[in-house]
């Protein structure tokens, strides 16, 4: 392992880095930390677009273009093979968001609520039959 | 036409579920698409073992979808290891689909059957397609077919206990997290080597040499995959999911979900890292080995104070994940013997539980312990069926339990740590206690007045018995799962010490 | 919606645009960005759109949600469809080489059809799914999100 050393060019440059280590953490955070569960799917759609952002810019290649061929031999092309990946990983996210909208609303209708303290204490219930004391965690 | 099956073999193993699912949810109701669903899993199995036969002779087989050819290409691989996983896999679908009917006949309404159906094809489909794959992000992808569609299962079992819809998704949201991080993982390996495919990425990796980039993806990929096959602090979905799931689903996916998650950590660890990737064996040792010992404690003293079957059961299997995970903590062949050989034995000792548990669940209406009081008298064969494959589960000679248990302690003995043996005996105790718990309940308390309790119906009894005389059988003549494991073991280290030597 | 004018103009002004748009995606894919997958989602937005302003009983009457289930198999079944019938022609699952005179048309033909289908899905997947959202009763009420 090279000595680490601050190189503020090298830093900066990669930008599109930080901007997806900071979409990454907050829709962690917000997916780990927030109690509605809608919420948390919001969450979660942004960690999962995190990523695309990583696999797309990591395919940006400067100056070049789409990947079609133009017949000059001089064209530089961008790496199409990340945006088909993410092609992919969009459809999951969509179906993932999907299964857990259609999740949330089963549970909004069987018991009464998307607030994840509401239902930990129902399931309390349920388990012990009778009512947690003091109410939730927070 | 013979030959034309032949050589497409392995793309067929993933289609002919694939095909099938749409044909099921268009056949509509019940039976029909149950009966199709079935014959579609036994033709899974026949070319699973195919397979295996052709794969267990010699040289790996590759097989290059669409005609491209690796490292461009989509390549499906097969050698030892997988082709194991796969039999795996697709037999216990092939049981699980006959024992189904008439299980799922009672927790789904009939018109919901045919999707059910349908989700079960699709989460086949996704497990084979992982084991299958020789390309790192076709992994991903069939990992989210076949967790979508099993929280899509999960969440199906609602029908008897709305808990499951909680359950189903906090598995969504956790297994959606492991997901990203496996992908991560995958972008980072993708930004050192351009290949996606997993022999070139080990060719890749290697000449490469260490870097912090490797390092971070490694640990993405470690973390995203212990979070899917429930490694043990990551491991809260799991009894949830597995308890409120309708029961032929629970006995599948606890066969088979965390199984094929065990292979891809394999895989990953050893085919694209490398055997003897320095980082990564000092990860295992400082990180994996002591998680897996307390998993096999906690998780054992969980399941003791559980008053549900099924959720005993669900805490017993995350006990199991850590004897699969120390296996692998050795780092020597001994280990990953024992790590491979408990795949398939575990596979089929909690298969057969779950199926047993399923059929109290059928015929006592639930599955918790105190309501199956005498049960013993009422429903001899599934209670025996119980007995069999928890004496399995605890690990004594004759079951399949002990040859797991007989390579891990000797893998430890043979790296002189035989404190970590003595840990391996002392957690089979804690299963002693938790089996007891439900033995005597079933045999020694007296049935509770007016309960009236039916043998479970053959169509599931049948199945259930199946994997427990498997249990047994290769409890007492391992020879064919433990040539398999230590030869799939060959292939894993054999193909990696090749790829780090200088 | 009957006094809602100008959306009612506006969006039967929009959806053929949004319609031939998406074929045209759909159909040039393979002489610049496109495909099934942004075709198919751009085809059930035209649908979706229709919906939202006149009304989903309204949608559902050309297409109902059994259609909807029906064409989202059957473009499974083209996709996988081509697959075997490259299988039965010798070549390997998806090999488009050998569907045409010469490979460089098998291929063109190939995945021509291979977008069909996955735009078909896409497409029925897509309005299914809104169809799902948006006929569930009883609707989520705005206190509870």
């Amino acid at each position: 392992m090279p000595d680490i050393v601050l190189d503020l060019d090298f830093a900066l440059g990669h930008y599109n880095y930080w901007m997806f280590v900071i979409l990454m953490m907050t829709g962690l955070y917000v997916t780990v930390s927030r109690g509605n569960l809608i919420k948390k799917i919001v969450g979660l759609n942004l960690f999962q677009t995190s990523v695309f952002m990583l696999y797309i810019s990591m395919g940006k290649i400067i100056g070049g273009t789409a990947p079609i061929l133009t017949g000059d031999p001089d064209t530089v092309y961008s790496n199409p093979l990340p945006h088909v990946l993410i092609l992919t990983a969009i459809v999951v996210g969509i179906a993932t968001t999907a299964l857990a909208l259609a999740l949330v609303i089963r549970i909004s209708e069987t018991l009464g609520t998307v607030e994840e303290d509401d239902i930990l204490k129902m399931e309390h219930e349920m388990d012990f039959g009778v009512r947690k004391p003091g109410g939730g965690s927070r | 036409m013979l030959d034309i099956i032949v050589t497409n073999l392995p793309a067929l193993q993933v289609v002919v579920p694939l095909v099938a699912a749409p044909v099921c949810a268009m056949l509509g109701r019940g039976d029909r698409s149950w009966a199709f669903a079935t014959l579609v899993s036994f033709l899974t199995f026949a070319i699973s073992v195919s397979l295996f036969v052709a794969a267990y002779g010699g040289e790996p087989i590759s097989y290059e979808m669409g005609g491209w050819a690796p490292p461009i290409g989509i390549e499906y691989r097969i050698d030892v290891l997988n082709a194991f996983v796969l039999m795996i896999v697709s037999g216990i679908a092939a049981l699980v689909m006959p024992y189904a009917r008439r299980s799922v006949a009672s927790e789904i309404p009939a018109e919901r059957q045919a999707f059910f159906y349908t989700a079960f094809l699709l989460c086949l489909t996704g497990l084979l397609g992982v084991t299958i794959t020789g390309d790192a992000f076709n992994v991903f992808v069939f990992l989210e077919i076949s967790s979508l569609s099993t929280y899509a299962l999960v969440a199906s079992g609602a029908w008897r206990n709305k808990r499951a819809l909680t359950a189903a998704y906090n598995y969504l949201i956790m297994g959606t997290v492991g997901a990203t991080f496996f992908v991560i993982g995958i972008g980072m390996l993708y930004m050192i080597t351009g290949t996606l495919n997993m022999a070139d990425l080990a060719v890749r990796i290697a000449e490469h040499g260490d870097s912090r980039t490797l390092r971070m993806g490694f640990v993405f990929i470690f973390i995203g995959i212990g979070l899917k096959l429930a490694m043990f602090p990551l491991h809260l979905w799991l009894p949830n999911a597995y308890s409120f799931a309708p029961s032929a689903v629970t006995s599948f996916i606890a066969a088979t979900a965390t199984k094929v998650a065990v292979y891809v950590l394999l895989r990953f660890m050893f085919t694209v890292f490398g055997f003897d990737y320095a980082f990564q064996a000092s990860t295992l040792e400082n990180v994996l080995l002591p998680v897996a010992i307390v998993a096999m404690f906690a998780a054992s003293l969980v399941a003791i104070f559980q008053d549900d079957l099924k959720r005993m059961l669900a805490y017993s299997s995350i006990a199991q994940i850590g004897y699969m995970l120390l296996g692998l903590a050795f780092l020597t062949h001994t280990g990953l013997v024992a790590t491979i050989v408990h795949l398939f034995n575990h596979a089929v000792t909690k298969g057969a539980l779950f199926m047993v548990a399923g059929c109290f669940v059928l015929s006592a209406g639930t599955s918790s312990i105190s309501s199956l009081r005498g049960v013993g008298r009422d429903m001899p064969w599934t209670t025996a069926a119980f007995v069999a494959g928890g004496l399995s589960l605890i690990g004594l000679p004759l079951t399949v339990g002990f040859i797991s248990k007989w390579y891990l302690v000797q893998a430890s003995l043979e790296l002189g740590w035989w404190p970590v043996a003595l840990l391996i005996m002392g957690s089979s105790l804690l299963a002693v206690i938790y089996v007891w718990r439900v033995v005597e309940a079933a045999y020694l308390q007296p049935a509770p007045e007016g309960v009236i309790r039916r043998e479970a119906p053959l169509s599931m009894l049948v199945p259930a018995w199946i994997l427990v005389g498997l249990s047994i059988w290769f409890g007492i003549d391992a020879s064919l799962t433990t040539t398999a494991a230590s030869r799939a073991a060959d292939t894993l280290i054999g193909s990696s010490q090749i790829l780090w030597q200088e | 919606m009957k006094h809602h004018s100008i959306l009612r103009v506006v969006s039967k002004l929009l959806i053929p645009p949004i319609i031939l748009y998406a074929l045209y995606v759909q159909w040039h894919g393979d002489y610049g960005p496109g495909g099934g997958f942004q075709a198919g989602v751009v085809f059930a937005v035209a649908f979706i759109l229709y919906a939202l302003v006149y009304g989903v009983d309204e949608m559902m009457r050309i297409l109902p949600p059994r259609l909807l289930h029906a064409l989202a198999g059957i473009g499974v079944l083209i996709y996988a469809g081509t697959g075997v019938v490259t299988m039965l022609l010798g070549e390997n699952f998806l090999g488009y080489n050998v569907l045409a005179h010469d490979p460089k048309h098998g291929q063109e033909w190939g995945i021509i059809v291979v977008e069909l289908g996955v735009g078909i899905t896409v497409a029925s997947v897509m309005m299914s799914i809104f169809i799902a959202f948006a006929c569930h009763n009883p609707p989520i009420k705005d206190e509870e999100w």
